[in-house]
């Protein structure tokens, strides 16, 4: 990067309210979440060069939001799609080509107001590959398509429910710290393991939440990012990864594409797995944790289980892990993605610094990593502060 | 039959050849002429080495349960939704491609539907015009 313009997040938001939001459209919560996130910053929308979003087209959100932004990106792959954003405006700031970049997402998932066309739920064409060679046998959506690797996943390395349930406890646990997350009341792996099945082997509480809900990011250059109100989050290393769309065509089950984007992300911040203190890991459902674990690095193929086990990844654990609460328990509109930015950034400036258990201690360096599909695309990207 | 309600198939003209070969109780997939690997879903390009070369070749129809989700009352998409319990699995081929399937003529419960379990082909004409490829344990009185 010898040359190149540094990148830093300055700004972070979510929509003035997330959960159940009955009165707003999904491009209403993008706008809210897009002045909180400028606000933090101290940058004002006419200051936005950059678009970059998901769900939405980006000349969709432009228009919503009154700005004409000379480089736009919508590269739309899930929920993954912000952490490939992220390290694409990162990209676009390096370059020289933006000063600042918006990255925005979100939507009514659980009020459906508004939503973007080709919001899940809908199908696609009965000439698709999907609709020709799965919607036929009545696959539950991205349930089904999880619910099948981690069968496997069971299958060949032991993984148990009582793997899975840990880490829905340890959600849980991060949630009853943070004042905005949806479900907050304890809950223990007995309940977990107790809760109806919805798709074996996954019972309800493997299952991510449905919320309304948006986030914003805001970057800019690391230099003028010192100038601005927020101690500036560097974006030190991203990668991204794809090895299919369809479950049915995934090469190898029990192994997402992580596997890509992880080192690629590593190896461009030239840090190491232990080096991270605190990790954001999209949980569409308790298995996508494990998994991407696995993936990335942090543990060899088959040992996820045993990684997460003993309340590792709760309050007081070696392994802070979705801090917020995460998708099971914090908030999770359709694409979580751009939430596991905003909670980094936020536990890397040490907001929460008062708030006892809710600040991570010392957090120098953060991971994020999002799934997007059925396993189908990741993004991981590694977060300093400065 | 008409009334049949859940989500069908529309081939094209690369995909007409394998839900032909169903309807005539015959399946085929694509062989490669280059690589010999066996391509699903049909395509105009070997996805293991880039050829054109791909023919259709007649497979046998057996195979065995390469992962599986056993679907809750209720919990289906769309026209599922009020299905008993159901399975839809991975087959792998014993060619060695994967297809998507529902294993059927089966005990839908985890004890007795099981990864690594062998599996053959059932033709189900879920319309005069779509054969849907089933799968159903192979036991040991159902001779090849």
């Amino acid at each position: 990067m010898s040359g190149l313009r540094e990148a830093a997040v300055v700004g972070v938001a979510e929509s003035d309210e997330i959960g159940v939001v009955p009165d707003k459209s999904s491009l209403q919560l993008q706008g809210e979440a897009t002045l909180n996130a400028l606000a933090d910053a101290g940058l004002k929308l006419s200051d936005v060069e950059g678009l970059f979003s998901a769900g939405f087209r980006p000349t969709e959100v432009a228009e919503y939001l009154g700005i004409q932004p000379r480089y736009f990106d919508g590269t739309h792959v899930g929920g993954s799609s912000f952490l490939v954003h992220l390290g694409h405006a990162a990209a676009a700031i390096a370059s020289g080509r933006i000063d600042v970049a918006l990255i925005v997402g979100g939507e009514s998932g659980r009020s459906r107001v508004g939503l973007p066309a080709g919001f899940s739920g809908s199908h696609s064409s009965a000439q698709s590959m999907e609709g020709q060679f799965e919607n036929p046998y009545g696959l539950p959506g991205a349930i089904g398509g999880y619910a099948m690797a981690c069968a496997r996943h069971m299958h060949l390395y032991g993984t148990t429910s009582k793997h899975l349930a840990e880490i829905a406890v340890a959600a849980r646990k991060w949630a009853a710290l943070n004042p905005r997350a949806y479900k907050r009341e304890p809950l223990t792996v007995e309940e977990v393991l107790a809760s109806p099945m919805v798709s074996w082997p996954f019972r309800k509480f493997d299952c991510c939440l449905v919320t309304d809900a948006a986030g914003a990011v805001v970057l800019t250059s690391l230099n003028r990012a010192r100038d601005l109100k927020k101690k500036p989050v560097r974006v030190i290393g991203w990668g991204e990864g794809s090895d299919h769309q369809l479950i049915s065509q995934i090469p190898d089950l029990t192994s997402g594409p992580g596997r890509i984007s992880g080192p690629d992300a590593f190896a461009m911040a030239g840090v190491r797995h232990e080096d991270i203190d605190v990790a954001q890991i999209y949980d569409s459902f308790t298995y996508t944790v494990l998994t991407s674990l696995e993936d990335i690095g942090f543990c060899k193929k088959g040992e996820g289980g045993d990684f997460v086990s003993g309340g590792r990844i709760a309050p007081e654990g070696d392994f802070p892990l979705n801090t917020s609460g995460g998708g099971l328990s914090y908030t999770h509109p359709g694409m979580f993605g751009i939430f596991t930015i905003v909670e980094s950034v936020r536990q890397l400036r040490g907001d929460f610094i008062d708030q006892g258990l809710r600040q991570v201690a010392g957090a120098k360096l953060g991971l994020v990593h999002g799934t997007g599909g059925k396993l189908s695309a990741t993004g991981t990207v590694i977060l300093a502060a400065d | 039959m008409t009334d049949y309600l859940k989500p069908l198939p529309k081939s094209d003209p690369v995909t007409a050849p394998f839900w032909e070969s169903l309807h005539r109780g015959k399946v085929e997939v694509q062989c490669c002429g280059d690589c010999k690997s066996f391509a699903f879903y049909p395509r105009a390009l070997c996805p293991a080495c880039g050829s054109r070369k791909l023919a259709w070749t007649p497979v046998s129809g057996n195979g065995h349960i390469y992962s599986l989700t056993i679907v809750t009352p209720g919990r289906g998409p769309g026209t599922f939704k009020n299905d008993r319990s159901y399975v839809v699995a991975l087959v792998e081929l014993e060619e060695g491609c994967r297809m998507m399937s529902n294993i059927v003529d089966v005990a839908t419960n985890a004890d007795d539907v099981k990864i690594g379990m062998p599996v053959e082909i059932v033709y189900d004409c879920v319309t005069e015009d779509v054969t849907l490829p089933k799968f159903r344990p192979v036991t040991q009185s159902v001779t090849k």
